[in-house]
């Protein structure tokens, strides 16, 4: 019989720590930051249909990057956690704070456990109701959370994309102004990035019950002045979110 | 399984599933469904009751109204309730019938539609949405066969076709398309005799509103179930609209305003307006 080789549990951590963030390194980025009505979210996504930002709850949203279908499979058990949630107790009883724990527990355990860790990274993101009182939870492959303030960045070279948000992110941006910072940070010095090209989300605070709100076509390539107009029909101009 | 959910997801949570939140209920914690209650024999007439619904389309979409009484056997249960509401963004349902477990339904359309549209990113086309409500009235027909019975409307603008459009149900589920205008509960016969005589094709949300106003008089008028305007305290009937915009809520300076002016005229024609008679 043959002795097995033994490998430190230092290893193994480390091991599935390394493929996890290169398999997250390897992705586009997200950027979430605070504007002056609420939430915004950025990514470099050029698909119509496989999300990288979606409503969750009234204030709550989710970013995520790294390997779709382990953050559809989340995204989609926050959904029904919070709609179970809020249909048994309140829609003021779901908080952005217990779908964060959810989340890093079953990512911890993953991490833990599975043979494989999931690659992916998340922002859970709950709309206060001053910018005083907004959440932003970041976490990570192993369930570790960290509460952000300000922006987050994501997937991608993210040291870098981190590094220029803490230069230039000043509190109370406007949309526009935001929504600028955002695409210049994600493109870097040597690109542009055109509407077609961006995955564009607010969790807006000016809005009734729910907060998140979608900003494609017309009304995205409005906000990028630069940006030649995009020749693509649209239907998404006030989103039914 | 209980709704004190430990920190873990669970399995059931994170396992691809349908987009329908009902199935999830029915398969992880069946006891938050309304079907899922039993009792033995009847109480119709110790719970309150929610009675008339109106609905009429206009040009530019569909008006929903119902009166504010729930009744209790011959007593007023309760003189404000609500029995209009938003389904989602472009629908809306009424409900007649046991307000409990009828509510309770409304709750769960609305969270059922909600979490169709986050999973899948769509909104459920108007057919969609009428179907998955009937499917969820057919889960209730126990307890309607004990007296519980909940038959609601349901009303929405098609973006597809760019109309509103109604459906009403009946206990056991089944689906009717309704044309024009509709009414349901204990005082639809007389408003309904009441929209045949003042709806009329092509008519404008201003008069839609009054005629809606004028049916549920009538209904108040001839079924004690059915709660008039009350002016000494300011309850007026819920009124909403659906069109291309979305749900609106009328607000109540609009629909006192309207009540006010039917009011007056009906202190010189009790009967309200005349239908002309054919030549």
């Amino acid at each position: 019989m043959s002795v097995p080789y033994y490998v430190s549990p230092e290893q193994i951590i480390k091991d599935k720590a390394d493929y996890a963030r290169k398999g997250i390194a390897r992705g586009r980025s997200v950027v979430v930051l605070q504007y002056d009505d609420g939430i915004l979210f950025v990514a470099e996504n050029p698909s119509r249909a496989l999300h990288k930002i979606s409503e969750i709850y009234d204030r709550i949203a989710f970013a995520a990057v790294g390997k779709y279908n382990e953050f559809e499979n989340l995204r989609v058990a926050g959904v029904r956690l919070a709609d179970l949630r809020g249909y048994s107790y309140d829609r003021r009883d779901v908080s952005g704070r217990s779908l964060a724990n959810a989340y890093a527990q079953t990512l911890g355990t993953i991490f833990t456990e599975m043979p494989k860790p999931f690659e992916v990274e998340l922002v859970v993101a709950e709309l206060g109701e001053e910018s005083a009182d907004d959440q932003l939870y970041r976490l990570t492959f192993d369930g570790s959370v960290a509460d952000e303030h300000g922006f987050v960045a994501m997937g991608g070279s993210v040291e870098l994309i981190s590094g220029l948000l803490a230069e230039r992110w000043l509190p109370g941006l406007n949309l526009a102004a935001g929504l600028a910072l955002a695409i210049a940070v994600l493109a870097g010095d040597d690109r542009t990035l055109a509407a077609d090209q961006l995955e564009v989300a607010v969790l807006e605070r000016s809005r009734q019950q729910r907060k998140f709100r979608r900003i494609t076509g017309p009304t995205l390539s409005a906000l990028i002045p630069e940006t030649a107009p995009i020749a693509e029909p649209t239907v998404d101009t006030e989103p039914t979110a | 399984m209980s709704t004190s959910h430990g920190p873990l997801l669970p399995q059931a949570f994170r396992g691809a599933g349908s987009a329908s939140f009902t199935e999830f209920l029915a398969a992880h914690d069946p006891g938050l469904l309304p079907s899922s209650r039993y009792l033995s024999g009847t109480l119709s007439t110790e719970v309150p009751h929610a009675t008339t619904i109106i609905a009429v389309t206009y040009q530019g979409g569909v008006i929903m109204a119902g009166d504010r009484r729930a009744t209790m056997g011959n007593l007023i249960a309760q003189r404000d309730i609500e029995k209009v509401f938003a389904a989602d963004e472009f629908s809306c349902i009424g409900i007649a019938g046991t307000a409990g477990i009828a509510i309770e339904v409304v709750r769960l359309f609305q969270v059922e539609l909600e979490h169709y549209e986050k999973i899948e990113g769509v909104q459920l086309s108007l057919d969609g949405k009428a179907n998955r409500l009937a499917s969820m009235l057919r889960g209730n027909l126990g307890l309607a066969m004990q007296g519980l019975a909940v038959v609601p409307l349901f009303a929405g603008f098609d973006s597809e076709t760019q109309v509103g459009r109604m459906f009403s149900y009946d206990v056991t589920g089944g689906r009717y398309e309704e044309h024009a205008f509709h009414a349901i509960g204990s005082g639809s016969m007389f408003a309904r005799g009441s929209l045949k005589k003042l709806w009329f094709p092509g008519i404008d949300e201003v008069r839609a509103v009054s005629v809606c106003l004028q049916a549920l008089y009538d209904a108040a008028d001839d079924d004690s179930a059915t709660g008039g305007p009350d002016v000494a305290r300011g309850i007026y009937p819920v009124v909403v609209r659906v069109d291309a915009a979305g749900f609106q809520r009328i607000a109540e300076s609009e629909t006192s305003a309207a009540v006010e002016l039917i009011l007056s005229g009906r202190r010189s024609q009790p009967d309200g307006p005349r239908a002309a008679a054919q030549e």
